[in-house]
């Protein structure tokens, strides 16, 4: 009782809950939850059997299959050089240390579609990169490789400026103590360092992860959007769209709704269990 | 010996790397802009649909990120200094935007305000057009961007903690002056950089709006969207060359994010002093 009463008396030092409040549940009502509610409700027309047909058909599928894939592919990659480039831009002194940290945030800082027409020329079979792999054979524009490329290009800052400020803070002492007790400098890498920044790889891992699942704008130009091949889930939706399939493109969207919660959801928890085991 | 190879080795791969995926992407499209010479690269940019566009896109950003702001300072303030049942909660749901793909965005928005919506007859009544038309542009970029402003305040002011703003009421100030004395020198630099952030991210948002936009050349259409359609219409100077616009827009803002940054740990070691 006495917690409660000093909780509210807290509560009220403070002015400007009422307002603050009110504008905040206010502009996210708005803006944010009634729209997104409106996909359930423009659904109740359809039956579930409608809804089971549209997110089931072929060319959706394969869809679901290519956006899967390549985002995987490419936040994994991420992982790698996201973790590489945290450890050189923390660890060491070395010329254009600035500039390189610099740049990492470009994904974010260059409109999407700027990002797709270049790297869509850049990878074609007459572009600087895409030609010389047309040598060997290799086709990157129009193919899953170009895709996954846009995704690396889009994902890149989110793990690295996930596990930066975790090497930042960490004590080295311990990784001198596994160096005098004689660890290699790989093992003490994957056994005194790593474990600490699993978890901030894991937040960077999954929002890059989910951010390459909803891409559109740095993907559509390198896709090629060949049925069948090379569709991406969010392009399924426009094309539905436009053909003014507003049903088949709400449950398609309704479906990529859920599957992102459940991978946010999925992450948090492993997340959990990462820093509890790595506290204990 | 070994470490200095070792670290040489991850310098040269980390630094191949950024140039591969992200400098020469961007050299990229310089050079293509420039490829024809400097006059066709000069009436691209002056063509007044990319004018127009470029209007569009620069309106859609200062009004999405004049509200953004506004939602980011009030939303930190109640989450961060207040304790109530599902704080956890509402913080969730403000994050909502980053997990949702910018097209579901511009869809659900359809579904509001387009021909099926709910809100259209109302819409219809009063003579007003929310899709195909700039306040449909401007809320879908709002819906994208919502959270970025209060992203970045609401672990900085959880870290700095209530005592001052409570010896402050309790000393009688109101609550503008609390937060103008107090709150936000600690904060300006956080905020600062959720602003640039969200700007950066309003002016290329391109899934959201190419769903609601309609693409009226001249009336809704913002400059990325102008770029697509240049491109798919194999004008590809004219796309780069308007593209270049927007890369040096994106420079400037990456380097003012990197003097915000710098000042903001300035500020911030020196707080800790």
């Amino acid at each position: 009782m006495t917690r409660f009463i000093r909780q509210r008396k807290k509560n009220k030092v403070i002015p400007g809950f009422a307002l603050s409040m009110g504008i905040t549940l206010a502009m996210l009502s708005c803006i944010v939850l009634i729209p997104l509610l409106s996909v359930i409700l423009s659904l109740s027309g359809t039956t579930f059997a409608e809804f089971l047909a549209t997110i089931t058909d072929k060319q959706v599928l394969v869809a679901y299959r290519v956006s899967f894939q390549c985002s995987l592919i490419a936040a994994l990659i991420n992982c790698f050089f996201g973790v590489l480039l945290a450890w050189i831009l923390v660890r060491y002194r070395f010329p254009g240390r600035r500039i390189l940290d610099g740049f990492i945030e470009l994904p974010f800082a260059l409109p999407t579609s700027v990002a797709g027409i270049a790297l869509t020329t850049l990878y074609s079979d007459s572009g600087w990169i895409g030609r010389i792999f047309a040598h060997i054979g290799i086709k990157i524009s129009y193919t899953l490789i170009g895709i996954t490329i846009a995704l690396i290009f889009i994902g890149i800052p989110f793990v690295v400026r996930s596990v930066q400020p975790v090497l930042e803070k960490l004590d080295r002492q311990y990784e001198e103590a596994a160096m005098i007790l004689g660890a290699s400098q790989s093992k003490t890498f994957f056994k005194v360092v790593f474990p600490e920044i699993l978890p901030a790889m894991l937040t960077g891992f999954g929002l890059a992860f989910a951010r390459g699942l909803g891409e559109y704008g740095s993907v559509v130009f390198i896709a090629g959007n060949i049925p069948y091949k090379t569709q991406i889930t969010p392009l399924i939706i426009i094309s539905k769209l436009e053909q003014f399939n507003y049903d088949g493109a709400t449950s398609i969207a309704l479906t990529m709704i859920i599957f992102s919660f459940v991978i946010l959801f999925s992450l948090n928890i492993l997340q959990a269990r990462v820093n509890k085991v790595t506290k204990v | 010996m070994k470490q200095k190879l070792v670290s040489s080795l991850l310098i040269i791969l980390g630094a191949v790397f950024i140039a591969v995926m992200l400098i020469v992407p961007l050299c990229t499209v310089l050079a293509y802009a420039l490829r024809q010479g400097w006059e066709t690269f000069a009436s691209a940019i002056r063509d007044p649909y990319a004018i127009k566009a470029l209007r569009l896109t620069l309106l859609a950003a200062v009004v999405t990120v004049a509200l953004n702001t506004v939602f980011g300072v009030f939303s930190s303030w109640a989450i961060s200094k207040f304790r109530f049942k599902g704080r956890q909660f509402l913080t969730t749901l403000i994050d909502i935007p980053f997990a949702i793909s910018p097209v579901i965005a511009g869809l659900v928005f359809v579904l509001v305000f387009g021909r099926i919506g709910w809100a259209y007859s109302f819409l219809q009544a009063h003579h007003l057009k929310v899709v195909f038309a700039v306040p449909g542009i401007i809320l879908a970029t709002i819906f994208v961007t919502l959270p970025f402003v209060s992203r970045e305040l609401i672990p900085l002011m959880q870290a700095q903690g209530n005592e001052e703003e409570e010896a402050a009421a309790l000393m009688g100030a109101g609550g503008f002056k609390i937060y103008r004395k107090i709150t936000l020198p600690h904060i300006k630099w956080g905020l600062l950089y959720g602003i640039i952030l969200c700007t950066a991210r309003a002016m290329g948002e391109f899934g959201a709006v190419s769903v609601v936009s309609g693409h009226l050349r001249g009336k809704t259409n913002t400059l990325p969207l102008h770029i697509e359609i240049l491109f798919n219409e194999f004008h590809l100077t004219a796309a780069f060359a308007v593209s270049s616009i927007l890369v040096v827009i994106a420079i400037m803002i990456l380097i003012l994010r990197n003097i915000v940054e710098y000042k903001g740990k300035k500020a911030g070691s020196e707080d800790v002093r």
